[in-house]
């Protein structure tokens, strides 16, 4: 490896691999949203309690027969595939020309929300049984109940499986070549398709993923330790003189 | 005296196993009354059957001259009526000590916040908990979090409350502290419905007190004649086995 030339292409091609990592955050970016909102809502639907009778009961069946289908199938192919099915196929079926973008958007997402809707399933089943009962208990209906006490819960316990589903993401959205896509993979393709260094070019995009996925995951553990909260609380009323004898005590300790 | 709940025929079965069976019963306002019985009498159901977090297979239960068991009654706008007081206390986790007493007004009752948190600081003043409103129920200990949920429930100022063995998940020394809460409060006339295995406290607040066994009622009547002249054996027996 000579390291001249990875300066070289970096100083000739920036523009190209920027857009192209420009690229790659944005589709991963908004499909980890939107696929989160899907499996929320997926997730949601999923524990609603089925009615013993009645239209709703048939109603909601058909319905979770649906959203089943969706998970399993999107969870049981790989996306690549999808993508040219979705692509090629809208345009051979429907005559839809897709844009790639749009197209792109739409796989990552829909990909996305398969897998969330099991992941928030699993959020809140793990939020206690009790926490349900006594909103119900103070007269909160299912919807209340849901809004305000379980999914909070749920949200926080599912962040560290969203984070992940995101650098996935990021990582994953380099498939989408093959639709023609301009992200990173596909750019450093043709940068390196123009200067036939293969290993050069895609060293730098190696370090500009591994930069996008490490900030991304920094990022979400920043937020999850601001929705814990402070470790400590204060109390209303009391006097704070022991907790400062405390800590001067320690500094004390500490010279000695 | 007026009744508050009434209870007519009661029972709820889990798939074959019949646990209520034909429960007549009711509560008077002002009225504490305790339900005792050994661990599988019922006695948890019949309480969560009063405000249907358990649907009851059939039966009335009649509250202000209406049977809440219609389909078309409103059981949301009845649930506020009553304060339940869970054994595993069931604070919401994610919200602070005062949240906990404010977002049940502000969201079902539609008090303004303002108004919640007078209220909700009131109770936690009555409770002993004021000096913790920033706390969140991970900070606190078993007896703190359910006075925390005491004052939840008052804080939807409801007709009755519901004790559901408030004490059984508590270290030996927290209990103290929540019994001397629930005194006081059976001491300023509020109607309370309390299951429990503490025979003491039974004994001591309750003007009723109701023994349950195998899903019926086995005999009910003032607390001196059932903790000193039971009429039935199955009484005699149980309490001889509880109170040593």
């Amino acid at each position: 490896m000579s390291f001249e030339w990875v300066v070289t292409i970096i100083t000739n091609n920036w523009p190209m691999f920027l857009r192209g990592a420009g690229m790659t955050l944005l589709i991963s970016m908004i499909g980890t949203i939107v696929g989160a909102i899907v499996g929320l809502l997926i997730g949601i639907i999923h524990t609603i309690p089925v009615p013993e009778r009645g239209v709703k009961r048939i109603l909601l069946k058909i319905v979770n027969a649906i959203l089943s289908v969706y998970i399993e199938f999107f969870r049981g192919t790989p996306m690549i595939v999808q993508a040219m099915v979705i692509y090629y196929g809208s345009a051979m079926a429907f005559g839809i020309n897709m844009n790639q973008l749009v197209a792109a958007l739409f796989i990552v997402s829909i990909n996305t929300g398969a897998y969330m809707a099991e992941i928030v399933r699993g959020g809140i089943v793990s939020v206690d049984k009790g926490q349900f009962e006594s909103a119900q208990a103070i007269g909160m209906n299912h919807f209340q109940a849901m809004m305000h006490i379980v999914l909070p819960q749920v949200v926080r316990n599912i962040l560290p499986a969203t984070g992940n589903q995101f650098v996935i993401n990021i990582k994953d959205t380099s498939v989408l070549n093959v639709i023609g896509v301009t992200e990173l993979y596909f750019q450093t393709k043709s940068v390196a398709g123009n200067n036939f260094r293969y290993f050069e070019s895609f060293f730098i995009a190696c370090v500009l993923y591994f930069i996008m996925t490490f900030t991304v995951t920094c990022i979400l553990r920043y937020i999850e330790r601001r929705l814990d909260g402070p470790k400590n609380y204060s109390m209303i009323g009391q006097p704070p003189v022991q907790v400062e004898t405390l800590v001067s005590t320690k500094g004390r300790n500490d010279q000695q | 005296m007026e009744k508050v709940i009434d209870i007519q025929h009661l029972s709820k079965s889990f798939g074959t196993h019949e646990v209520l069976k034909d429960i007549d019963f009711s509560v008077h306002k002002g009225e504490v009354v305790c339900v005792i019985g050994s661990s599988g009498s019922g006695k948890s159901t019949l309480l969560r059957c009063v405000n249907l977090l358990e649907k009851p297979s059939g039966g009335q239960i009649i509250y202000q001259g209406e049977n809440i068991l219609d389909h078309k009654h409103d059981i949301h706008a009845y649930r506020t009526k009553l304060g339940m007081v869970f054994q595993q206390f069931n604070l919401f986790n994610n919200h602070n000590v005062l949240n906990n007493c404010v977002v049940g007004q502000v969201k079902v009752l539609k008090r303004s916040k303002i108004e919640a948190e007078k209220v909700a600081m009131n109770y936690l003043k009555l409770v002993g908990m004021d000096q913790y409103v920033n706390a969140k129920p991970s900070h606190l200990s078993g007896g703190q979090k359910q006075r925390v949920a005491i004052a939840r429930a008052l804080s939807m100022n409801p007709d009755v409350m519901l004790f559901d063995e408030p004490t059984s998940a508590l270290d030996p020394e927290m209990v103290g502290e929540v019994l001397k809460v629930m005194k006081e409060l059976a001491n300023s006339g509020l109607t309370m419905l309390i299951v429990t295995h503490e025979m003491e406290f039974a004994k001591e607040v309750s003007d009723r007190v109701v023994f349950m066994d195998k899903g019926v009622i086995v005999e009910e009547g003032k607390p001196e004649q059932i903790f000193n002249h039971p009429t039935h054996e199955r009484t005699r027996e149980f309490l001889k086995r509880t109170l040593k």
